[in-house]
């Protein structure tokens, strides 16, 4: 009896401690979202959002050339750090590779995905410098690529891994070559994982200030070329925020950038659904 | 004379340092169905699987010996030769396992990869093949639907459509009823014996009954090694070994 009761407080203990972690990180996302959305919302206009800034007027006009800039530099890179991972991650697999050897680059992969962001911008940095070019949209494309590679690729990696063997065995038993059973069924089978390594990349990517502070420069005109610098929000956050008076307008811009995420990741959502149908469970 | 379409010689398989096959010498006899049964963990997947060459997808394992089809050392194909050995066996596997496509994809896969069909010609040849393994009636207006809709009867028909769709030589068995119910198994059953006219089928069970029920040779695996082979009428009407004696009586499992 004694045995028991000691059992059942156990249990209900781990419950509890289980509610408290799950209230701390939504009560902490609540806030950050209830903060942005009031802050952001109420100063938020049209203006904001169709103008670049006016030139010689502080905080004058609005902020459409971060916008189309984040657009420019988030899109591009994880569509290029899309392609490499996919390959990266199918070459991981025991088909290509044997396991000490992948194993050995998906330590790797993790040890430059805990790298601070501002370290792959510096990177870049040096090389631009070495080249004697300055600052631009493609050096920022190509700063933020490399920060996104080693998280999409991991999380596809864990997707297409947990693709059963039977159905692998199944497609070779076919008489289809491995590039055939990778790319015909092993990446069918993996999409919706697949999908979600891209967002959490293409989060990570529009998000990241660091990487792109140097690299793609700022800039009050929307780029008109890939050689031109850019500004995107969260480097116009970062100005915004440290001018006087300027932090309703960040709050806006982070507001912006909020909406952006949010409508990608729904939308993306609403799209697997169409490839989902087909997933063996 | 008999002919032979597998015959292996001297065949061991390791995985690690684990002896899984033993010296396996066997013969399995053209167009007629063989039957390998044995307790559970006793090696008849792998054996079956190494005629197919899939066991190399796990690279632990280890092959030595002979595995002769058509007189051909499967052994020493190289690389790029694979495909075309995995083609002339088809699998079915224990579960079913459709892939991740719709149903009309599912047969049509292994088309597209070896020959270059035209969409009348492809259509023609996936209505032949459900039908020889009766799912026409039952699927015809939901050729688009996925393949896991079906239900696990039909699945497995389904797999043994897709994998006759590339005209195989041998159709390799690895305990396809297992899982499914009485009546499913019943049909597949009725299947492989009106497949074996046209296909080499080789049949892995762990049920005794099935293997007498639709067996013409039958080969006894105990332990990774072959105790005894040979037509089914002799080998259960007059078992040689002692062990075989003890297995078809149900002293052993």
């Amino acid at each position: 009896m004694e045995l028991l009761n000691k059992r059942i407080i156990e249990e209900k203990l781990f419950k509890v401690l289980m509610i408290l972690s799950l209230c701390i990180v939504l009560g902490s996302l609540f806030i950050i979202f209830g903060i942005v959305i009031f802050n952001g919302a109420s100063s938020i206009s049209l203006e904001m959002i169709t103008q670049t800034p006016k030139e010689g007027e502080v905080l004058g006009g609005g902020i459409l050339n971060a916008i189309i800039g984040s657009i420019y530099l988030a899109l591009p890179a994880t569509g290029i750090a899309f392609l490499i991972s996919m390959m990266i991650a199918l070459y991981l697999q025991r088909d290509f590779t044997p396991s000490w050897f992948s194993n050995f680059i998906r330590f790797t992969l993790d040890v430059l995905w805990g790298i601070p962001s501002i370290i792959y911008g510096i990177f870049c940095l040096m090389i631009m410098i070495y080249l004697g070019v300055g600052s631009s949209l493609l050096a920022g494309i190509i700063a933020l690529t490399l920060l996104e590679i080693p998280i999409i690729t991991r999380s596809m990696d864990e997707a297409i891994k947990m693709v059963p063997i039977g159905l692998k065995e199944v497609s070779y038993s076919l008489g289809s070559t491995k590039f055939e059973t990778a790319m015909k069924v092993l990446r069918r089978q993996a999409f919706p994982g697949i999908l979600a390594g891209v967002l959490l990349g293409l989060g990570r990517g529009i998000g990241d200030a660091a990487s792109i502070l140097f690299t793609s420069g700022f800039s009050n005109r929307i780029p008109s070329s890939i050689f031109d610098s850019t500004a995107a929000l969260p480097t116009m956050i970062f100005n915004l925020y440290s001018l006087p008076s300027g932090q309703p307008k960040a709050y806006a811009a982070a507001f912006i950038l909020l909406i952006i995420v949010l409508t990608i990741s729904v939308a993306s959502r609403l799209l697997t659904r169409r490839f989902k149908k087909h997933v063996i469970k | 004379m008999e002919t032979y379409q597998i015959e292996t010689k001297n065949l061991n398989v390791y995985y690690q340092v684990h002896n899984v096959l033993n010296n396996i010498d066997i013969k399995i006899p053209a167009k007629q169905l063989t039957a390998i049964i044995g307790p559970s963990g006793c090696g008849k997947t792998t054996l079956l699987k190494s005629f197919n060459r899939l066991l190399e997808i796990n690279e632990e394992v280890k092959i030595s010996g002979q595995i002769l089809v058509d007189g051909k050392n499967i052994l020493d194909y190289k690389g790029h030769e694979i495909p075309d050995i995995r083609k002339k066996m088809g699998l079915i596997s224990q579960k079913p396992y459709p892939l991740p496509m719709s149903i009309y994809e599912n047969v049509a896969y292994g088309l597209r990869i070896h020959s270059k069909k035209n969409k009348e010609e492809l259509e023609k040849k996936i209505e032949y093949c459900l039908k020889e393994v009766g799912l026409w009636e039952e699927v015809k207006n939901r050729l688009n639907d996925p393949a896991t809709r079906l239900s696990v009867g039909q699945q497995q028909r389904l797999c043994l459509a897709r994998a006759i769709a590339v005209e195989p030589e041998v159709l390799l068995c690895d305990e396809p009823t297992s899982a499914l119910d009485p009546i499913a198994s019943q049909q597949i059953e009725k299947l492989l014996l009106k497949l074996k006219k046209d296909y080499t089928v080789v049949l892995v069970t762990h049920t005794l009954r099935q293997a007498k029920r639709v067996a013409d040779y039958v080969i006894f695996l105990y332990f990774g090694e072959v105790v005894e082979q040979g037509p089914a009428g002799e080998f259960f009407n007059n078992p040689q070994d002692p062990r075989t004696r003890a297995y078809i009586q149900g002293d052993i499992s």
